[in-house]
């Protein structure tokens, strides 16, 4: 039951992504990540990772792809002299294609020769019985509170910087 | 749960990597250069989620993968503002036509 979701689950992970690198349509390719996204946070639940699995589902879908699918809709161009048919789309040259199929190919081959041949010696047993969320907040709230309070300050820097950059400083509009 | 060993979730992470490598490399597009990189930071999370079912005392790589998490929503919201200025002021999105500094 549980191989049977690990692999049901990973195999849509997998044909989410491979469906954002195929598609020309780059709102079908968010919507596709929406999918990856849901994928792999049940992943994390299946390795024993409950608080994590439902952090991503609530950074990454709720937040993360809403944005990217502004920024898809803010960036395509009003007035589309091809037909409305094209919105959205991109064009990928040919050169970049091949290098970037070579590249991800070599990359797999690579990275499944390492794992394959590092034989990992776990020191201890797979445990994934009890919750982890009491363990994730006392180790933030002890060993890692200096990492914890730099994040807190990343996102603020990142909110005002963001917000400053984006907005309209143009007086002719 | 030992019946899915730890070299499942690290293939499905390079897969998942590569493709996002891929996807970063051939979009023309800056969002989409964007999803290939939350893909391949995803990839990465799976890594570190699937070394920490073995140190279920401390769970050291879930806390990275939170950290990581993040970082990447930083990443994004400024990466989309500076986007929309890109757009904003040269009215495309192709990184190739934005070839300024090599004139």
């Amino acid at each position: 039951m549980e191989v049977a979701a690990f692999y049901g689950f990973s195999a849509l992970a997998i044909l989410a992504a491979l469906f954002i690198l195929f598609s020309k349509n780059l709102i079908y390719g968010a919507f596709a990540l929406l999918l990856a996204f849901l994928g792999i946070a049940a992943l994390f639940v299946l390795a024993g990772a409950d608080f994590l699995g439902v952090a991503q589902i609530m950074i990454y879908v709720g937040g993360i792809l809403v944005l990217l699918m502004f920024g898809i809709m803010l960036t395509q161009r009003a007035i589309q002299q091809e037909g409305p048919s094209r919105h959205n789309r991109v064009e990928v040259p040919i050169t970049r294609k091949v290098w970037g199929f070579v590249i991800g190919i070599g990359i797999v081959g690579v990275l499944a020769k390492i794992i394959f041949s590092a034989n990992f010696r776990m020191s201890g047993d797979a445990v994934s019985r009890k919750s982890t969320i009491k363990t994730i907040g006392v180790e933030l709230m002890t060993s890692h509170l200096l990492p914890f309070e730099i994040a807190a300050i990343l996102l603020l820097v990142a909110l005002i910087g963001a917000a400053y950059l984006a907005l309209n400083r143009n007086p002719a509009q | 749960m030992s019946a899915i060993s730890i070299y499942h979730y690290l293939i499905v992470a390079a897969i998942l990597f590569s493709t996002g490598l891929a996807v970063a490399i051939t979009k023309r597009h800056f969002v989409g250069i964007l999803l290939g990189i939350e893909l391949m930071l995803n990839a990465v999370n799976l890594n570190l989620v699937a070394f920490s079912r073995y140190d279920s005392d401390r769970l050291s790589g879930q806390l990275f993968a939170l950290f990581v998490m993040v970082v990447a929503a930083a990443e994004v919201t400024v990466a989309l503002a500076i986007v929309l200025r890109v757009y904003g002021h040269f009215k495309t999105v192709d990184p190739d036509k934005l070839d300024e500094l090599k004139r």
